[in-house]
């Protein structure tokens, strides 16, 4: 089959590889029809998440046809299904909790030293994401193979294009999550860092969820644009010191909850501002390769968040960030949660509204390549972020 | 990167800050080479623990360190203890989770385990059950016409309501006189925790979701 594998440090090519096989009992192998590039995906492309391979295939948001079912799966073949990114078991204590992501079992033994060692226990296992979380062929490919296929995937009614439903294997749920954990109380305002796919997912789901106002934060016009076309008023950056505008928006009280949807690989340092200032010397770090994250957003938000308020992260951090600002953190009060998204948790109530054409998951979409042009996609992604906003691929095409 | 590397000229060229980073970044990672290189704690302290007996495990004791015949590892997992001691108790499973078993066969009170040694070969040991309570305990030992000898023990407690049951495995290997048993057991302790700590996972594995997870993509991935 062709699939997208990783060659080295923006370097991905579109290769032959072996199909994948049922292996164990729960398998399921599935014939892709339609595929994303994330944002997480762009880490993996700059470098910054140790133990990518040359040769991994790289994709965890993916959908399609049932071909091959294991004994113990209780997929039927020919069913359409959106595949969550987070493999999950369904039987440990955490899948039991619903906190799918921090699944025991589905990380391989074998791999599980790597962030045993790193973080103290191990992560989960997520498709394309590197050995940290197990070394999964991802879904950037013709075929996957999808290990707990009785838990995952969810199957999807035929009248729903793929590019309706194709973003509950990830940005959807992880933006809903991201103001879940932001427990938003009505009135609320909301300040979101980011207007990537995540962030836009989060300023529609914080208003659903009784937002006052969504206050969101970038620095490209068109990004802004479509933050604005979901609700939010917009802060650019570079136009404008974030934390002061936010305290102004808000009368001095700042945000109630603010949302990092940017995560480690945070643009700018403008040196006037000294939650941004910093975010030079972790670029620094990060490009010799030291397990740096970078945290400009994160600090900035730590900053603007009002006293008493909540930080909830959906972006993805890696390793060790400096000069955190942990005396804010703690003296203002702030609650902070995070974590991959639990994509399972929020599924049924998703497509749900997906039916009720309650969400617009599709507005986000600027570019549909076939997979043979995965790598421009990349390229365009990270470097083009103004205009290429989403890229969705279609493997066979 | 690059970009971000221009932008970063571009705006901090003749700024300090820039220095100033670099020295950050190097403390940083003198920081971290610092350590990794020290020893977790120096000898004093291990003295002074001597003093005090904490509840962790005594086979976790920073005393014992640097002999590693025997190895330990608790897992806690998500199944009542019945099923858990029926599995364990029939030898000839261990080969599904037990990376170093190549086969078990059952004679009775007597079973012959297969280990892979190096370079393809295998060593045998004959093992026997030297205490069996029922949901609660098993522990073997190997006779001595056995090519390795190996002796363990595996309790399974009860944890708080709803979790499952605490699983206690403690293995030991001993050089044995032959030269391949030494070599089997150079393997075993090159790496004797990681083993363990592997092993145990996938009986988890195996007794929750019902199949050790694998990322192989075909059947003949290594
Ligand atoms: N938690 C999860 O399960 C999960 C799932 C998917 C994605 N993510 C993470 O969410 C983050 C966003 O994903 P995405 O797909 O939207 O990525 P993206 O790269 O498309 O978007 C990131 C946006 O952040 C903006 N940005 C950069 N620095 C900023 C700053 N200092 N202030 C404000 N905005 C800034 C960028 O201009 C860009 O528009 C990534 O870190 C990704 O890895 C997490
Ligand atoms: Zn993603
Ligand atoms: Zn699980």
């Amino acid at each position: 089959m062709r699939a997208l594998t990783y060659h080295g440090t923006k370097d991905v090519r579109v290769d032959t590889v072996a199909d994948p096989e049922i292996i164990n009992p729960r398998d399921a192998v599935i014939k892709v029809t339609s595929t994303a590039i994330c944002g997480s995906d762009l880490h993996l492309y700059d470098g910054v998440i140790p133990g990518t391979l040359s040769g991994d295939i790289l994709g965890h948001e993916f959908m399609g046809e049932v071909v091959e079912v294991g004994q113990k799966s209780t997929l039927k073949k020919g069913q359409r299904v959106v595949v969550p990114f987070t493999i999950s078991c369904g039987k440990c204590y955490f899948c039991e909790k619903q906190q799918f992501s921090a699944c025991d079992n589905a990380n391989p033994a074998e791999k599980q030293d790597m962030t045993e060692q790193l973080y103290g226990h191990a992560v989960g296992g997520l498709f394309g994401y590197s050995h940290l979380t197990g070394g999964f062929s991802g879904g950037q490919a013709e075929y996957v193979r999808v290990p707990y296929s009785d838990v995952g995937p969810i199957v999807v009614p035929d009248h729903l294009e793929d590019d309706k439903v194709l973003f509950l294997s990830d940005i959807l749920p992880t933006g809903w999550m991201a103001a879940d954990n932001a427990d938003i109380e009505n009135g609320d305002t909301v300040a979101i860092w980011g207007c990537g796919p995540v962030g836009l997912f989060c300023i529609q789901s914080a208003l659903r969820m009784g937002a006052e106002r969504v206050i969101a934060i970038d620095h490209y016009p068109r990004r802004l644009e479509l933050a604005r076309q979901a609700g939010a008023e917009v802060i650019d950056f570079k136009q404008t010191n974030v934390t002061e505008a936010l305290m102004e928006m808000t009368g001095g009280i700042g945000p109630d909850a603010v949302i990092d949807a940017v995560g480690m690989e945070s643009h700018g340092f403008s040196l006037g501002d000294q939650a941004q200032a910093f975010n030079l010397a972790d670029t620094i770090k990060q490009t010799v390769g030291i397990g740096a994250d970078r945290g400009g957003a994160l600090r900035e938000a730590i900053f603007a968040c009002r006293k008493g308020g909540r930080l909830s992260m959906p972006g993805v951090y890696g390793g060790f960030l400096d000069k955190f600002p942990l005396g804010a953190l703690m003296e203002k009060g702030i609650q902070v949660k995070t974590g991959q998204t639990h994509v399972q948790r929020y599924l049924k109530e998703l497509l749900q509204l997906i039916k009720e054409q309650k969400i617009d998951t599709t507005f986000m979409i600027s570019h549909r390549l076939p997979l043979e042009e995965a790598p421009r996609g990349y390229k365009n992604f990270k470097d083009n972020q103004n205009d290429w906003t989403k890229v969705v691929l279609k493997p066979g095409v | 990167m690059l970009k971000q590397y221009e932008h970063w000229q571009r705006t901090g060229r003749n700024d300090p800050l820039p220095r100033f980073a670099l020295f950050a970044a190097a403390g940083t990672a003198i920081a971290l080479l610092a350590f990794a290189a020290k020893p977790l704690l120096t000898s004093s302290s291990a003295e002074r623990r001597r003093e005090f007996d904490d509840d962790a495990p005594r086979r976790l004791s920073r005393e014992g360190e640097g002999s590693p015949a025997f190895v330990g590892k608790s897992v806690l997992i998500n199944r009542p203890r019945a099923e858990l001691y029926d599995f364990w108790r029939d030898f000839k499973y261990l080969p599904r989770f037990m990376e170093n078993i190549r086969a078990v066969e059952v004679n009775g009170d007597v079973s012959t385990w297969t280990f892979a040694a190096p370079a393809g070969q295998t060593v045998t040991a004959e093992v026997e059950v030297i205490e069996d309570r029922r949901n609660e305990r098993i522990a073997w030992k190997s006779t001595p016409q056995s090519q390795i000898a190996t002796k363990g023990a595996i309790d399974f407690r009860d944890a708080s309501a709803g979790r499952g049951t605490y699983v206690d495995a403690l293995v030991e290997y001993t050089p044995p006189a032959c030269a391949v048993g030494r070599a089997v057991a150079d393997l075993f302790r090159r790496e004797p925790h990681v083993q363990a700590r592997h092993d145990m996972k996938r009986f988890k594995m195996l007794m929750e979701a019902g199949e050790v997870s694998t990322s192989r993509r075909t059947r003949h991935d290594s």
